[in-house]
C-alpha cells in the first residue's frame, strides 16, 4: 500500500483516486463470477470494460464498491482497504470486516452510476442529489444544494431541478443519476453500461457528459458496449471474458491489434 | 358478384389516407401498380373532418339498468320514510346526545390510539423482519404468530386481568433493584387495556401490510441508496418507506376502517365508546333500533372522513409514482363549472383548466377536437 502512494506522488498526478483491485475472486452458490481480477486505475485514468454478457462486468463493479463482497483477494482507494480494516492483534495481524455503517461511509468516495438510472421516483431531481451530501456526508444544506444546481448546470439540466424523474426522458434521468453520483465528490467514478437502456438518439448526450469528466481528470471505470466511446477516451482498454481478464492495455493495443482470439472474436461481433 | 365490383372498385379509388405520403416520398412501385397519381381520392379531404359533429355511442343497455337501480332505490327510500318503526325521530333526538357524543369520542380516542400503536410498533416489526439479524426477525416472526393466533376478544379480556397476574409494575435493573413502581390498575385501565389489545393485534397486521410495502420497493431503489452511502435508518424513513407508502396506504386505511368497527368489541371491557353507550341506552329505554340507526350513522360518518382522507394520502403518495396526478373531485367540480360558465357567457376558459380536461366537458366530443385549444369555449 506504500508503493500505491509513492508512484502516484511521484508521477505529479492528481493522488486521489488510485484504484487497486488484486486477486480478486467471487462466487454465487457454485459459479465462480470472477476467478482472480488483477486491475490497478491510476488518478485521472479512464478504464473501459469490454466483455460478453455474462463475463462479469457487472460483478466487478459491484465488488469493488462492496455491493458484493468478496470471497478471496481486497480492493483499495487510495491505500484504504474497501470493507475491512487492518487491525493488530496479539497473534499478529488480521483484517477485520467493517460494519455496515462504516462501508457506507466509504461508498460516498465511489460514486457508481446504474444501467437503469435508480432515481428516487418520489424526490425531485435536487431532492435526489442533495440527499447524499446531506445526509452521509453531514454537509450544510444550502451549500449542497448551491453545489447541486451547478452540476446540473453541467449536464445541461438546470431547468429541472424541480422535475420528478419520471416526468424526465431515460437520457435526462441518466445524465441526472450522473449528477447525483458526482454530488458527494467521489474519488471514483464507476459506470455500469450508462447507456445501454437508451433510445440510441440520447446516447450522445449522455455521452458527452461522460468524456466531459474524463477531459476534467475524473478517474473512472466504465462498462460500455461503445467502442467508439472506449477508442476517443480510455486510457486502458480491458476485455474480460468468464470471470477473468483476458486483455488489458491502451486502445490502440487492446482494440485495434488485440493479441487473444477470444478479444478479437467478440471485437468483430460489436463493430 | 356485382355486389363486389364496386367495391373492389372503391377500394382503389379511395385508398388509406397512410397511404397517400409514400406517393410523395418515392415509393415508385407502390405508384405504378393501382392508382393513376392524377386522379385526387374521391373521399373528403381530412381537413372537412373538423365540421362533423361526434355523437356519443348509444347504449341501450345503460338505461334500462338505471331505470331498474332508480325504481328500486325509490323503493328502500320511501320504506325507510314511511314505515314508522324507523322511529327518525328518536334517531334526530338522540344523534347529538351528550352521551353519545361522549361514547363517539370514546371510538375516536380508541382508533386512534390503537392504530399509533398498531402502526407505530407494526413498522418497526416489520422492519425487524426485514433485518439481517437472524435475532429480530424470530423476534418479529414470533410476535406475528403469536398475536394472530389469539382472539381479541381474548386478548382484550387477558390484559385488562393483568394486574391479577402482577398488582404492581416497577421499572428498575433486569434481577435488580426496582427504580419505580406503580400498581397495575392505574397504568392499566379500561382504556389502557382496550388500546393495549387492540393496538397490540392491529400490530402484528399492519407489520405485514408494511412489509409487503417494502418489498414492492424497486431493488434498485435499496440498491441506489446503498451506493450513495446514505445511512441506514435514513434510507428506510427517506427512501424506502415514502415509496412503500403508495401500496401500504389503502390497505391500511381498510385496517384503520375495520378498527372503528372492531372498538365496538371492547364493550366487553364496559369501556364507554359508542355501541357501549347505545347499548347502554336502549337497555334503559327500549328504543333499539332508532339506537342502533345512531351508531350506524356515525361509523359512516367516519368511514366517509376516512375515505376521502384516503384519496388525498393516496394523491400525496402518487407523487413521482404517476407523471401527472389526476385531478382531485374539488378539482372537478370547479372546472365544471367555469366550463359552463365560459359556454354561458362565451368567454375564453382560464388557462388553468388542462385541455385534456376542457375538451371533454364539451358537448361534442371526438378526437378530432381533443388536441386543439382553438375549438374550446366558445372560440368557434
Ligand atoms: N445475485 C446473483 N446470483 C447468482 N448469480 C448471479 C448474480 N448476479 C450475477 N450472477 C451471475 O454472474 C454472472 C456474471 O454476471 P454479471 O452481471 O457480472 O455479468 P455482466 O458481465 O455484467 O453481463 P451483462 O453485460 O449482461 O450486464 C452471470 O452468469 C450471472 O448469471
Ligand atoms: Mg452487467
Amino acid at each position: 500500500m506504500t508503493v500505491v502512494e509513492t508512484t502516484t506522488q511521484a508521477s505529479g498526478a492528481p493522488t486521489q483516486g488510485h484504484l487497486a483491485v488484486h486477486g480478486v475472486h467471487k462466487s454465487y452458490g457454485t459459479l465462480e463470477v470472477l476467478r482472480g481480477i488483477d486491475l490497478e486505475v491510476r488518478p485521472g485514468e479512464v478504464t473501459v470494460i469490454l466483455g460478453p454478457s455474462g463475463s462479469g462486468k457487472s460483478t466487478l463493479l459491484r465488488v469493488i464498491n462492496h455491493l458484493e463482497k468478496v470471497d478471496r483477494g481486497f480492493v483499495a482507494l487510495d491505500g484504504e482497504l474497501i470493507g475491512y480494516a487492518r487491525r493488530r492483534t496479539p497473534t499478529g495481524e488480521v483484517l477485520r470486516e467493517l460494519k455496515e455503517k462504516e462501508i457506507l461511509v466509504q461508498r460516498t468516495s465511489i460514486g457508481f452510476v446504474f444501467q437503469n438510472f435508480n432515481l428516487f421516483g418520489h424526490l425531485t431531481v435536487l431532492e435526489n442529489i442533495v440527499e447524499a451530501p446531506v445526509s452521509a456526508q453531514k454537509r450544510r444544506r444550502s451549500e449542497v444544494e448551491a453545489q447541486a444546481r451547478e452540476l446540473l448546470e453541467r449536464v445541461g439540466l438546470a431547468d429541472k431541478a424541480d422535475a420528478r424523474p419520471r416526468q424526465l426522458s431515460g437520457g435526462q434521468q441518466q445524465r441526472v443519476a450522473i449528477a447525483r453520483a458526482l454530488a458527494t465528490r467521489p474519488r471514483l467514478l464507476l459506470f455500469d453500461e450508462p447507456t445501454s437502456a437508451l433510445d440510441p438518439e440520447l446516447v450522445g448526450d449522455v455521452l458527452d457528459v461522460i468524456k466531459d469528466l474524463a477531459r476534467t481528470g475524473t478517474t473512472m471505470i466504465v462498462v460500455t458496449h461503445e467502442v467508439g466511446f472506449a477508442r476517443e477516451l480510455a486510457d486502458t482498454v480491458v476485455f474480460m471474458d468468464d470471470g477473468r481478464i483476458v486483455e488489458q492495455g491502451p486502445p490502440s493495443q487492446v482494440l485495434d491489434a488485440p493479441r487473444e482470439d477470444r478479444t478479437r472474436t467478440f471485437l468483430q461481433k460489436v463493430l | 358478384m356485382s355486389t363486389v365490383l364496386p367495391q373492389d372498385e372503391s377500394r382503389q379509388i379511395a385508398p388509406p389516407p397512410a397511404a397517400q405520403p409514400a406517393d410523395s416520398s418515392g415509393d415508385p412501385s407502390a405508384r405504378s401498380s393501382t392508382l393513376p397519381p392524377t386522379k385526387p381520392p374521391r373521399q373528403a379531404p381530412s381537413g372537412d373532418f373538423e365540421s362533423l359533429r361526434v355523437l356519443p355511442a348509444r347504449q341501450p343497455g345503460r338505461w334500462v339498468a338505471t331505470a331498474a337501480v332508480a325504481v328500486l332505490l325509490a323503493m328502500a327510500l320511501s320504506s325507510l320514510v314511511t314505515n314508522p318503526r324507523w322511529e327518525w325521530d328518536v334517531v334526530a333526538q338522540y344523534l347529538v346526545w351528550p352521551s353519545i357524543v361522549d361514547g363517539l369520542w370514546g371510538t375516536l380516542r380508541l382508533t386512534a390510539a390503537a392504530a399509533a400503536v398498531g402502526f407505530g410498533l407494526g413498522t418497526v416489526l416489520a422492519l425487524m423482519r426485514l433485518s439481517r439479524s437472524p435475532l429480530l426477525q424470530s423476534v418479529s416472526w414470533g410476535y406475528t404468530w403469536v398475536f394472530r393466533s389469539v382472539p381479541l376478544i381474548l386478548q382484550l379480556l387477558l390484559w385488562y386481568n393483568l394486574a391479577y397476574l402482577y398488582p404492581t409494575l416497577s421499572l428498575g435493573i433486569p434481577f435488580g433493584p426496582e427504580l419505580l413502581s406503580f400498581g397495575t390498575l392505574d397504568v392499566i385501565d379500561k382504556f389502557g387495556a382496550a388500546v393495549l389489545g387492540l393496538g397490540l393485534s392491529q400490530a402484528a397486521y399492519s407489520a405485514e401490510i408494511v412489509r409487503a410495502g417494502i418489498l414492492g420497493v424497486d431493488q434498485g431503489q435499496h440498491e441506489a441508496a446503498a451506493a450513495l452511502g446514505i445511512p441506514r435508518a435514513r434510507q428506510s424513513a427517506r427512501i424506502v418507506l415514502p415509496q412503500a407508502m403508495r401500496t401500504i396506504v389503502p390497505t391500511s386505511v381498510n385496517e384503520i376502517i375495520g378498527l372503528v368497527k372492531g372498538t365496538s368489541i371492547v364493550y366487553v371491557l364496559a369501556y364507554g365508546e359508542l355501541f357501549y353507550t347505545v347499548t347502554v341506552i336502549y337497555g334503559r329505554n327500549q328504543r333499539v333500533v332508532p339506537l342502533l340507526m345512531v351508531a350506524a350513522i356515525w361509523y359512516l360518518v367516519i368511514t366517509t372522513v376516512l375515505t376521502v382522507a384516503q384519496f388525498y394520502v393516496e394523491r400525496h403518495y402518487a407523487k413521482g409514482a404517476v407523471r401527472t396526478l389526476p385531478p382531485t373531485p374539488v378539482q372537478k367540480v370547479r372546472w365544471s363549472v367555469q366550463i359552463a360558465w365560459s359556454r354561458v357567457s362565451g368567454k375564453p376558459l382560464p388557462p388553468s383548466i388542462p385541455p385534456a380536461y376542457a375538451v371533454r366537458a364539451l358537448p361534442q366530443r371526438g378526437h378530432l377536437t381533443r388536441t386543439g385549444r382553438a375549438h374550446v369555449g366558445g372560440a368557434r
